[in-house]
């Protein structure tokens, strides 16, 4: 051990020599806060550029050791965490996480926190970019209506959460007090085409999971760390829907992704991506081929993959009860050409039907009587009741109400009930592009299902036509036939 | 600090010589018998009990009408003459006039109103505000016990304020239900000034507790929170705190006791 340190200190002496460090590999060691002074502020002070979720300040730019005046305002505000659901947020600069600061390792940051006049609360703010006492807390406690400053040299490079510290501690990170801060290394960061700013959170309240109406914090739901809602970006609706990440296939992508907490670990993974690179923290020794990756209450990561396949890629706490049940998803919506030879789509799908044979009566009972011209509505609403829940449930739910923002629903559908064709098309042909169902705007892709044929797709839509309060009606399987003869399937389709 | 309070108190004491208006209280006061209590900020490190004395105290916050009786009765305190070292920049600057505080407000609780202006205020009627220990020992009251502190039900009727932003508009003073002792506002409305805030040295960073800079504190010794379950009060004390005796805030009004003041 003794040794290996005086190796590591041999080469960093080399590295010192060449300290301009225009390398472009990062060195094995970068040598901690103990390397982190490059001196005095050189030039004018510069106003560091502060941006909203998901939005990232563009890379600094800079080879030498700048003033950065930081100015961040901190206010309450009530906001929807769900649709129909208001909280009382407290937020540094209006938003959950608080703005993006971006600035360069050595860098003297002159930090100015301002209370909004309308606040209730004294706030102050932890960085836990900074190497002193309390990461700033004391320095900043600030009460309603004025202002604090202080100032400290950035010496560790790396991400870094930042978040109020105001007793009670807890609720006020609980309430979105807290965002993160990028001590870019001295060389910058490789260049990519996206860069984006997600941080998970925990939120407490007196209702359950979307009651509506104006949600009170619940501090006995929050001493029990029983969250009512896990979030990216504050809100259920943040990332998903037309708020969805948005990049283009054989792009470079760079995610800065923080906890916030205050109270869970989060098991970050995005579904049908794998993380080229991880960086902890400010860790400088990344970690490759990664799947999944744990962001501590009050830690960061960055991860970087690159895409190939277009579609869309979800982003969920693995921990999956809360990316279904409490609202840990997000998208990232991939545009671009297919590419088969990676990412071929369904190529088979046939019944398999296992020890299960008994479960399929009703499709062949179905099936025959077709056959036979003789087929009932309800034959074919059992039959369709069968085939939906092994096809369609896994998406439109088994109760037919869908995911919110993500998968529309079929019961009760506006969009489906006023003309029931609509359903013959989206299952043959698949549908793509914005679709308004019951007032909201869900916009995902729903492959061709036209591997099925025509006497089961009549007995789905009419299975659907007559579940879960819809007013019925029946369609045939010459409807769909009609319709399979009359369309041309999208290229790529299932056969 | 010291010497500026020293100040207001001779300015306001001079001023109350001569007031007719001083000797007339603006609301009817409520007997508080006085006790010995658990107190959230403990006197000492063994001592978790705080003893007030028996006073009385407003039944309501002090409204924006009633400071602008004694504004027109004191002028130094209008808000063109106020020395800045007894009010910042804010101070009843939601005031239509130097003097009127206009249509539609005179019934709500006064807010941006310095401690210094607070203070004066109630010396002015012959009256002062009440210590920590003093408001502690009411707040705790709910409609129907002295001491409702661990209720539950209580506590989240409490932090239900802090659910609401403050941009709302302040309910007339007064216009709450009253507690056990018969006395509204205590909670829900605006934070309210206290005698003694400048011993209530809390740490600007509460993670501390159990090692404090001694340095840092004086007067009542290094403080260190009790019931930390207790949101609601750990705000009131966290806000407290967070102010210099010359703030003002759209959140911060007071009300006036009178009786000798508690020795803990």
């Amino acid at each position: 051990m003794k040794n290996w340190i005086s190796i590591a200190a041999a080469l960093l002496l080399v590295a010192c020599g060449q300290q301009t460090a225009s390398t472009t590999s990062a060195p094995t060691d970068t040598g901690g806060s103990l390397k982190g002074d490059f001196g005095p502020p050189q030039g004018e002070p510069v106003n560091a550029v502060l941006t909203d979720p998901p939005s990232v300040p563009p890379a600094t730019g800079r080879h030498a050791p700048a003033k950065v005046i930081v100015e961040l305002e901190v206010k309450e505000v009530e906001r929807e965490i769900a649709d129909g659901v208001k909280y009382t947020f407290w937020t540094f600069g209006g938003t959950v996480p608080g703005k993006f600061i971006r600035v360069r390792q050595g860098d003297t940051v002159e930090f100015h926190l301002k209370n909004h006049p309308s606040s209730k609360m004294p706030h102050n703010i932890d960085l836990h970019g900074v190497t002193g006492p309390g990461g700033g807390a004391a320095s900043s406690f600030t009460a309603p209506g004025h202002q604090s400053q202080f100032t400290f040299k950035a010496l560790n490079q790396g991400l870094y959460v930042y978040h109020c510290a105001t007793a009670p501690v807890g609720m006020h990170v609980a309430n979105g007090m807290y965002g993160l801060i990028l001590i870019e290394p001295p060389e910058g960061l490789s260049p990519v085409d996206h860069e984006f700013y997600v941080m998970q959170g925990d939120f407490y309240t007196v209702g359950k999971y979307r009651e509506k109406g104006v949600q009170a914090f619940d501090m006995q739901k929050a001493i029990d760390e029983n969250p009512t809602y896990v979030l990216f970006n504050g809100a259920e609706s943040a990332l998903t829907g037309p708020n969805a990440l948005k990049a283009k296939t054989g792009q470079r992508i760079r995610m800065f992704v923080g906890n916030g907490g205050p109270n869970l670990v989060s098991s970050f993974h995005v579904i049908g991506e794998i993380f080229d690179k991880v960086q902890q923290e400010g860790g400088t020794h990344p970690q490759e081929n990664v799947q999944t990756t744990l962001i501590p209450a009050g830690g960061a990561v960055t991860v970087e993959f690159h895409t190939e396949v277009p579609g869309n890629y979800i982003l969920v706490d693995h921990s999956i009860f809360r990316a279904f049940n409490k609202g840990a998803l997000a998208i990232l919506e991939v545009s671009g050409d297919l590419r088969a030879d990676i990412y071929s789509g369904k190529q088979v799908d046939e019944t398999y039907l296992g020890d299960k044979v008994a479960n399929m009566a009703p499709v062949t009972a179905a099936a025959a009587a077709s056959a036979a011209g003789n087929l009932t509505k309800d034959q074919q609403i059992k039959a369709g009741e069968v085939l939906f829940k092994g096809t369609c449930s896994a998406c439109h739910q088994e109760d037919g109400k869908g995911l919110p923002n993500v998968f529309p629903p079929l019961a009760g559908s506006d969009y489906l009930l006023k003309n029931p064709q609509r359903g013959i098309d989206a299952a043959l042909n698949g549908l793509n592009g914005p679709v308004t169902v019951n007032g909201a705007t869900f916009n995902s892709v729903m492959p061709p299902m036209s591997q099925l044929n025509d006497d089961e797709i009549a007995n789905i839509l009419t299975y659907v036509l007559n579940s879960w309060g819809n007013d019925g009606g029946v369609v045939t399987s010459k409807q769909v036939q009609t319709t399979r003869a009359s369309t041309k399937r999208p290229e790529g389709a299932a056969h | 600090m010291r010497r500026a309070a020293r100040m207001a108190c001779l300015l306001a004491g001079v001023a109350c010589a001569h007031s007719a208006w001083a000797a007339q209280p603006a609301t009817e006061l409520a007997a508080i018998p006085g006790g010995t209590f658990d107190t959230i900020l403990p006197p000492a490190e063994k001592l978790k009990v705080a003893t007030v004395r028996p006073f009385r105290m407003d039944r309501r916050t002090v409204s924006n009408a009633d400071f602008a009786r004694f504004v027109s009765e004191r002028p130094e305190w209008r808000r063109d003459r106020v020395a800045r070292v007894f009010a910042d920049e804010s101070y009843l600057n939601h005031w239509q006039s130097h003097n009127a505080p206009g249509a539609g407000i005179e019934a709500q609780p006064v807010t941006q109103v310095s401690w210094f202006a607070a203070k004066a205020y109630c010396e002015a009627r012959n009256a002062r505000l009440p210590t920590w220990y003093e408001w502690e020992f009411v707040s705790a009251a709910s409609a129907s016990a002295a001491d409702a502190r661990t209720d539950p039900q209580w506590r989240q009727t409490i932090l239900e304020w802090y659910a609401r932003p403050a941009t709302e508009a302040l309910p007339p003073a007064g216009s709450t239900a009253p507690n056990y002792y018969g006395v509204r506002d205590m909670h829900g409305v605006v934070w309210e000034w206290v005698l003694d805030l400048g011993s209530m040295m809390v740490s600007a960073d509460n993670r501390e507790q159990g090692d404090p800079d001694v340095k840092r504190f004086c007067g009542t010794g290094a403080l260190s929170l009790e019931q930390k379950d207790n949101y609601a009060m750990l705000m009131r004390i966290a806000t407290l705190s967070s102010m210099q005796a010359n703030y003002t805030s759209s959140t911060m009004g007071f009300r006036c006791v009178t009786g000798p003041e508690a020795t803990p």
